[in-house]
């Protein structure tokens, strides 16, 4: 089998919905485990993914998504996030796909660098002790262009 | 296709994985990994040995249940494993290349 050409992957995720954070933490592994080296950059509400106290808790978005196919005035509807929420990952656990903070350990286990925005944590007043111990750093935006520091590097914005 | 390792006979999938696994040997395992870069050890034999039960019974392999296993952990199968982990430990151990994406 032909190898890839990409050696390095780096993920922006700016969301904080489940199925966007879980976007980014599939491919993450999945690009370690194919020997490509992998870094996420958390930033604006995806965030959220890397707090202590909110990463377990997101969810799926039910308004503004026709894939649900449900009217967006009953996806807005109290409860209707936190049902769909829980469908979800019980879907997930059937795949054997772990929760958010398990996940984030085998990534950071696996090499994955994760890297908070430094604008971002600055702008929702947080700071490091709100984060995951795993973190590698809080980065400017700059600092993380620098991380695409060789040929076949791919940059993803989720 | 058919290949010549450790002198026997056998065949190889497209990506190199073994066909059949009654053709597998230690010897043979040896020298897929060599191909990998890998210097088998007896930590390695461990894991293979683990993988090789693991697929006879059945069980789907991931990097989640690598963390389960109580036999290795995630860092020191990548550091055994370099480029790859699950996809190299299941060729030297002649299973079937892992299905899953996660």
């Amino acid at each position: 089998m032909a190898k890839t050409v990409i050696k390095k992957m780096l993920f922006v995720l700016s969301k904080a919905t489940l199925e966007n954070a879980y976007a980014a933490f599939i491919m993450a592994n999945g690009a370690r485990m194919e020997g490509i080296e992998a870094e996420i950059f958390f930033t604006f509400f995806g965030l959220e993914a890397i707090q202590t106290k909110k990463l377990n808790k997101l969810s799926v978005a039910t308004v503004g998504n026709p894939a649900m196919h449900i009217p967006t005035m009953v996806g807005g509807l109290p409860g209707m996030e936190g049902f769909a929420t829980k469908m979800m990952k019980k879907e997930m656990e059937k795949l054997d796909m772990p929760p958010v903070d398990e996940f984030l350990e085998i990534l950071s286990a696996s090499g994955v660098k994760l890297w908070a925005c430094k604008l971002a944590v600055d702008m929702f007043h947080l700071s490091e002790k709100d984060l995951i111990e795993d973190l590698d750093g809080i980065l400017t935006i700059g600092d993380f262009y620098n991380r695409a520091d060789q040929e076949g590097t791919q940059l993803l914005f989720i | 296709m058919e290949a010549v390792l450790a002198g026997n006979k056998v065949n190889l999938t497209e990506d190199g994985y073994l066909v059949d696994f009654s053709q597998w040997t230690k010897e043979i395992g040896t020298e897929l990994a060599k191909e990998e870069g890998i210097e088998m050890t007896d930590r390695h034999w461990e894991v293979i040995k683990w993988i090789q039960e693991q697929v006879k019974a059945d069980n789907a392999l991931s990097v989640r249940g690598i963390k389960k296993s109580g036999v290795l952990d995630i860092k020191e199968f990548y550091a055994l494993f370099p480029g790859g982990p699950l996809k190299i430990s299941t060729k030297i151990a002649g299973v079937p290349k892992p299905k899953s994406c996660i």
